[in-house]
């Protein structure tokens, strides 16, 4: 693109470039057929003009070969655009397995963006390039969204409920991230940047500063303090090892699955599914809890669940195994860099767990 | 409206414009001519506050930090423009002003089948564009036209219910009117006039007035339902209780999808009686056409979820909004080339409201196809909620819609005053429009594609020279939309006496004087060729 005057962002994701090439397609689309039916207008007002008053129109009623092929070839371009376009929609709605999560509160008018090894940050989010990263994100109040333009991902944030984007950048540097639905009086000012750095200042990034604690063992920390053990460690409640992601039979006979939407509405309202086979005793900690620390509780009770590569605060979480993976090149710390091992070992499970089969 | 000094021809014929005098005979008429002419003035009024709004913006944008207006007033006036411009100006536009005058006299009629609730339906818009006013006044409202909830419900803290509740009033308006236009048109027509034989205006006006009156009451409710909320709490949006903000947007959506159609067709309709009168031709493909208005109408009901692709909707939902939006773009892809195909071995002229259809069909091809980008869901999860998707919507909405209701008011425009207007000042006014509108809007799509977020007070400074440019593009727009008002006032006195039929186009319109009988037709008249017979070979449909 020429130097002074951008029509597209950096490309910085691995999916940017798919979504420009789509993008190029339709302004190709758009382009020829506004020229094309500007100059026939064009053409045929300047061919047809009145000459004369005495000028006659010569009458042309229709043509139905011609209405058949202007309906089927736009609707053959519609058709070949819409599935070009929902495939790629849902290959990038996908995270891939490995996905690294961070976690990212909106509320008006800053972004609190958590990360599984402990640091928070407020409107900045650095992340490592190359690597697979999941943002799973909710509202304090109204709803808010998280743009990176660079990364050619959205979503909205909305309270009361989880959405998720992921993304992998491509290349180090800063990028914008904007809040793009619109929230009130400082809504433009609600965004930050991105930073993307190579593995190893990413390691560096995280180790220094004030060490904060992970999530998993603020989480930990949680569960004793709000004494869910009372309950939960005790078989008046369901336990939470392996609990995350499993089918949970409810006492109403149907079946859900135990995600972040479940137990986040377990923790406020617990009174509306119930697992079969308990009481409905548990209180409720609405107006105790707040986002973040339902996210803290989440990262632990995931933490409790076997497998997965995407957990948060385990010594080996990263930089997430590639062994397997589709993702190519990259950094690998063989043997090499692990999070300073300031974290306690999860209850339940061994630790030492390398990733996903 | 006082008392008008007329040319001693138009004077010395009774029409309907001085059948009588004095104020009360304009706010008590029942004839749908005069309360035409009473919507013209209001939406015009309408427009021209929205429009302020707009330039306000524009200059605030000119700078990165914004260089005129505090955030505050800024989205204050951003949701001011949506709510004026889309309720009190665009929706009633070419229907209430356009349809009203002529829909009686396309078909022969001597007035809509009621008169008295088409007064009511002028005294309802009024009322809500009173309360609109008044929340303006009284501080305005910053949740933006669309409304989103808990922001409107629970956080804003500015004029909601009063602003939301002459959007409500004025809704009724639109619904009145077109249960008046489908009963008209099914029960009023002239003998020998058949549904194949209508002017392709009475089509368009026709589908509109159905997603008038099935759309319309959502939306109604939709604001009860805001209302109720914020004032009671009633919880329904609320996820603290329960509630589920993205409702919110299903209803919402539900109606202002389709509600966009009612802005898009009428001027549609428009163009398919511009650009036969103006080639003296049959338009091309008339079925094709007339089924095209209807399945805009239809699909239209099926494609809200565009609006949410990203707002938390699933995957499998957006792919079948997607794919319905898709579809509903082919029927206007048909119209496009069917205006077009008109004008081949016509005789072609170019005074100015030719000159606004050859500009509506040029920008609502463009803008029309970009609505393809937003249909895209790859390409949609870049774009959503940024300039792109203001560019979209401003091209098919002012360089579309807007571009043809003006050359629908300049092409009856002696059938309404009896006055022919200086058709030089206006092909200049036609011009600078479309190069302001160009200048103004095309930045948006870049922008948008950059990332630069609508509803933004103040801006990365990256975008700066692309928001000059757009602002820049609406100072021109702003000079062209001003020119008309100037020379249409001065026409209504010192205008040329324009005759039953200025253009020689067809139509049972130009067979009656201008300005028309109140009653319109001295006798009914029978009906005994197609739309648009011009040239010998006519066939009779």
């Amino acid at each position: 693109m020429w130097q002074g005057f951008p029509i597209r962002p950096d490309q910085a994701s691995t999916i940017a470039r798919g979504v420009d090439h789509l993008y190029y397609f339709l302004t190709a689309v758009d382009l020829f057929f506004t020229a094309f039916i500007f100059l026939a207008v064009f053409y045929f007002a300047v061919r047809y003009r009145r000459r004369s008053e005495q000028d006659q129109a010569t009458q042309v009623e229709g043509s139905l070969p011609l209405e058949v092929l202007w309906t089927i070839i736009p609707l053959g371009i519609c058709a070949f655009t819409f599935l070009w376009g929902s495939s790629l929609f849902i290959r990038n709605s996908r995270p891939p397995e490995a996905a690294s999560e961070i976690f990212v509160v909106g509320k008006q008018w800053m972004w609190k963006l958590q990360h599984p090894e402990g640091p928070m940050e407020i409107n900045e989010l650095h992340v490592p390039v190359g690597r697979p990263i999941k943002l799973t994100t909710t509202s304090e109040d109204v709803i808010h969204n998280f743009y990176v333009p660079a990364f050619r991902v959205q979503k909205d944030v909305v309270p009361g409920m989880y959405t998720s984007i992921w993304f992998q950048a491509t290349e180090t540097g800063r990028f914008h991230f904007f809040c793009n639905q619109y929230c009130g009086t400082n809504h433009a000012v609600m965004g930050g940047y991105v930073i993307v750095m190579s593995p190893d200042e990413y390691e560096q990034w995280l180790s220094g500063g004030v060490r904060a604690e992970s999530m998993v063992s603020a989480g930990a920390q949680l569960y004793e303090q709000l004494a869910c053990i009372t309950c939960h460690g005790t078989g008046k409640g369901p336990p939470f090892t392996n609990l995350f992601g499993s089918k949970v039979k409810l006492t109403d006979g149907t079946t859900v699955t135990a995600d972040e939407t479940y137990i986040r509405e377990c923790i406020l309202y617990p009174s509306v599914r119930i697992p079969a086979g308990y009481q409905p005793i548990m209180p409720t900690y609405k107006g105790q809890v707040t986002e973040e620390q339902i996210l803290q509780l989440l990262a632990y009770i995931k933490s409790l669940s076997s497998g997965g590569a995407n957990q948060p605060g385990k010594p080996n979480s990263y930089p997430p195994s590639l062994e397997g993976g589709a993702h190519g090149g990259g950094n690998r710390n063989v043997g090499g860099q692990q999070s300073p091992a300031t974290v306690p070992a999860p209850r339940g499970t061994g630790a030492g767990e390398q990733g996903k089969p | 409206m006082a008392t008008a000094v007329v040319e001693p021809e138009i004077g010395s014929r009774v029409h309907y414009l001085n059948a009588s005098y004095g104020i009360k005979s304009w706010l008590l008429t029942t004839d749908h001519k005069r309360i035409a002419v009473l919507y013209l003035a209001s939406i015009t009024f309408f427009f021209f506050v929205g429009g302020s709004a707009a330039v306000l913006m524009r200059l605030n944008l000119i700078s990165p930090q914004g260089a005129l207006l505090e955030p505050e007033t800024y989205n204050k006036l951003f949701s001011m423009h949506g709510i004026i411009m889309v309720f009190l100006f665009m929706i009633p536009s070419i229907p209430a002003v356009l349809g009203n005058f002529l829909v009686p006299l396309m078909i022969g009629a001597r007035d809509l089948a009621f008169p008295r609730l088409n007064l009511l339906s002028w005294y309802v818009f009024v009322v809500g564009g009173c309360f609109t006013l008044y929340a303006v006044i009284a501080g305005g409202v910053d949740t933006g036209w669309t409304f989103y909830t808990p922001l409107s419900t629970t956080y804003a803290n500015t004029n909601v219910i009063s602003a939301a509740l002459g959007v409500f009033i004025a809704g009724f308006s639109s619904i009145l009117t077109g249960l008046n236009f489908i009963v008209t048109i099914h029960k009023m027509r002239a003998p020998g006039l058949t549904w194949f034989r209508l002017p392709l205006f009475i089509w368009a006006i026709y589908s509109t007035s159905v997603i008038q009156i099935l759309g319309t009451p959502v939306l109604a409710i939709t604001i009860v339902l805001v209302a109720l909320e914020r004032l009671i709490h009633v919880g329904v949006f609320d996820p603290a209780v329960g509630g589920d903000p993205i409702l919110f947007q299903h209803l919402f959506w539900f109606y202002s999808h389709p509600a966009v159609y009612i802005m898009i067709l009428p001027s549609m309709g428009v163009m398919s009686e511009l650009v036969t009168a103006f080639s003296k031709k049959r338009i091309f493909g008339y079925s094709f056409i007339a089924f095209s208005s209807v399945a805009i109408a239809a699909i239209s009901f099926l494609v809200w979820g565009h609006h949410m692709f990203v707002a938390g909707q699933s995957v499998y939902a957006g792919i079948v909004f997607s794919a319905l939006s898709f579809a509903v773009a082919i029927p206007s892809a048909i119209k496009v080339f069917n205006w077009t195909a008109t004008l081949y071995k016509g005789s072609v002229s170019y005074q100015a409201p030719m000159l606004y259809a050859i500009g509506f069909i040029g920008l609502f091809t463009m803008g029309g196809l970009t609505g393809l980008f937003l249909a895209t869901l790859a390409v949609d999860a870049h774009v959503h909620g940024t300039y792109f998707v203001v560019g979209h919507f401003h091209y098919i909405m002012v360089g579309g819609a807007v571009m043809g209701y003006l050359g629908g008011i300049h092409y009856w425009w002696p059938k309404i005053t009896g006055r022919l207007y200086p058709d030089g000042w206006a092909r200049l006014s036609a011009a600078i429009i479309f190069i302001g509108f160009n200048l103004t809007f095309f930045p948006q799509y870049m922008l948008g594609y950059l990332g630069m977020p609508r509803r933004y007070a103040v801006y990365a400074p990256e975008f700066q020279v692309l928001n000059v440019m757009s602002s820049a593009g609406a100072s021109i727009l702003g000079v062209g939309y001003l020119i008309p008002l100037v020379y249409m006032v001065w026409s209504m006195r010192y205008g040329p006496v324009a005759g039953p039929n200025p253009w020689g186009a067809k139509g049972l319109e130009w067979q009656t004087p201008s300005p028309p009988p109140t009653e319109n037709f001295e006798e009914t008249p029978i009906v005994t060729e197609g739309a648009y017979a011009y040239g010998e070979e006519a066939k009779v449909a």
